[in-house]
């Protein structure tokens, strides 16, 4: 071996060395400052509305860190169930809050603070008049809902049920906010998508209300509570207690979620 | 990939005799390390399995028909990839057209790009409201997008690269010896390319399109992003699994571990195909 060779060798390794390292000291830097970090896990339609509180919560209490974590809630309930280190959850339904229960994750009893309801979003001036779920049945509408294994997707069900007609959607989205993009996109005239999704969109979509978005199983409650075993404790307790207090409601209001 | 030298025994022999003996002790641990990496995931993937219900979850409607439309894709996507794939790759190892480097790293873009930034390309350009979506839809009605050819669409998209690096490496290596031979002896462009090129590169052709094929097998991102997700229209089994993942986990265990089958099948069938058609 050249000693040009072994030069590169030798880099080689210090490089795949200093990757590792960075890997797993990535927390050090955070630690510089003397602060408080608590991690909430919480599910992807707060993700505007955390997202606000954070800054004002960071902002009432210099050297607090709140760090969010967005995901469906099914994926987040599953991580705390299989250890993830999380302080708070948020989920949007009371099934998946049962899951972190159940496995003893969740500490005391979780609250139920805001409800969301499904509306029919369309184009800006509704081009295909559309006035309830049976005008969304036919060739002539193309609609986007989610698949019946996700949270969005069981509600759009029981609203289907109780609407008594049969959804023939082009595509069962993942995720509520797919559905929002294949409507904002132009790619279907209709989505059944949450008010707050709607709201969210700043005008790309317009929301049509119907009966059946109040049914049985069809409006979807969002429940928030501690995780068992945190080092932040009384800083989780204060978050939630932030969340589901004054401010929490003005967030939650402006973004369409009803108050609980 | 000397071996595509015209049928001497010495290459071969070479290849089962010595290997072994000598190699050197520092690559024994990193290739442990990088085999149980691969391994030993899957092999969780067995443990976690649930089978006593193993059958049943693999024999649903919902699995069936995903498993159908993934084969009945992959394979349309991996004739298409030798369609365009093989002269794109003749091009790129064989013609001295200016800027070639930059129309290569172009091919490749697929192969670095996140696979759900390739579907909302397709999307932004065959939507709807797309330019040639647009045009589509005007003029002959068509709707790519949430069709069976719109998976097949995404899936060309992220495999074509893997049998043209593949194709191109190899042509590239055989070098243009016995092109320049076969025109010495009269042979017109096209014979010496089928006659002569094709055969002598059989091989990486063949290595190619099983990547292409196991690619657009596993592909996710791109579909999912341009085609949507339907049962029996384009949701494939990789798509099943993921939907799956949120509320059915067994479900989406034994149907990977269907996904892991099928692979293998796939990698070992061609192996050994490829190993006899070496002649």
């Amino acid at each position: 071996m050249t000693r040009a060779r072994r030069r590169v060798l030798a880099g080689l390794v210090a490089a795949v060395a200093l990757g590792v390292a960075a890997c797993g000291g990535s927390g050090g830097e955070q630690q510089a400052p003397p602060s408080r970090t608590l991690t909430v896990s919480a599910a992807a339609s707060l993700t505007d509305v955390y997202g606000r509180l954070k800054t004002q919560f960071e902002q009432a209490d210099p050297g607090t860190e709140i760090r969010l974590n967005f995901g469906g809630s099914d994926t987040l309930a599953q991580q705390i169930v299989q250890g993830a280190p999380a302080d708070v959850l948020a989920t949007a339904s009371t099934k998946t809050m049962q899951t972190a229960q159940q496995a003893g994750r969740i500490q005391g009893q979780p609250v139920t603070y805001a409800a969301n309801q499904l509306q029919i979003a369309v184009r800006p001036g509704n081009p295909k008049q559309i006035t309830g779920l049976p005008s969304l049945v036919g060739p002539q509408v193309t609609e986007s809902v989610c698949a019946p294994a996700v949270p969005c997707g069981a509600a759009t069900e029981a609203a289907e049920r109780a609407a008594g007609v049969t959804l023939d959607p082009v595509s069962e989205e993942q995720d509520v906010r797919s559905v929002l993009q294949r409507v904002t996109t132009g790619n279907v005239d209709a989505g059944l998508v949450y008010v707050t999704d709607v709201r969210s969109a700043d005008g790309q979509v317009q929301g049509i209300d119907f009966p059946q978005a109040t049914a049985q199983g069809a409006a979807q409650s969002y429940l928030i509570g501690a995780v068992t075993g945190s080092q932040n404790a009384d800083l989780a307790d204060s978050w939630i207690r932030f969340v589901t207090g004054p401010q929490g409601d003005v967030a939650l209001t402006q973004a369409g979620f009803q108050l609980k | 990939m000397t071996r595509a030298v015209p049928a001497s025994p010495r290459p071969r022999s070479s290849r089962t005799g010595s290997a072994g003996h000598a190699l050197p002790w520092p690559v024994w641990v990193p290739a442990v390390v990088g085999f149980g990496l691969i391994a030993v995931p899957v092999a969780g993937l067995v443990l976690r399995a649930d089978w006593p219900n193993f059958l049943s979850l693999v024999t649903s409607d919902a699995a069936l028909d995903a498993l159908r439309l993934s084969l009945q894709t992959g394979l349309t996507s991996t004739a298409l990839c030798l369609l365009f794939g093989t002269p794109l790759a003749l091009v790129l190892a064989r013609s001295d057209l200016p800027g070639l480097p930059v129309f290569r790293s172009i091919v490749l873009l697929p192969l670095v790009l996140p696979p759900v930034v390739g579907g909302l390309t397709l999307l932004f350009l065959l939507g709807r409201t797309g330019p040639v979506g647009q045009l589509l839809d005007a003029w002959f009605g068509i709707t790519v997008p949430f069709s069976t050819a719109a998976v097949v669409i995404a899936q060309t998209f992220v495999a074509m690269p893997f049998l043209v690096v593949s194709l191109e490496g190899a042509l590239r290596t055989a070098g243009d010896r016995y092109e320049a031979v076969a025109a010495t002896l009269g042979a017109s462009p096209m014979t010496a390319l089928r006659r002569v090129t094709l055969p002598v590169v059989l091989p990486g052709l063949v290595s190619g399109a099983v990547l292409a094929f196991a690619r657009a097998l596993g592909e996710f991102g791109a579909t999912v992003a341009f085609a949507g997700s339907l049962q029996g229209t384009t949701r494939t089994l990789p798509l099943l699994i993921y939907l799956d993942s949120q509320d059915d986990l067994d479900s989406a265990v034994a149907l990977s571990l269907l996904l892991v089958v099928v692979a293998v099948v796939v990698i070992v069938g061609t192996r050994t195909r490829d190993a006899s058609g070496v002649r």
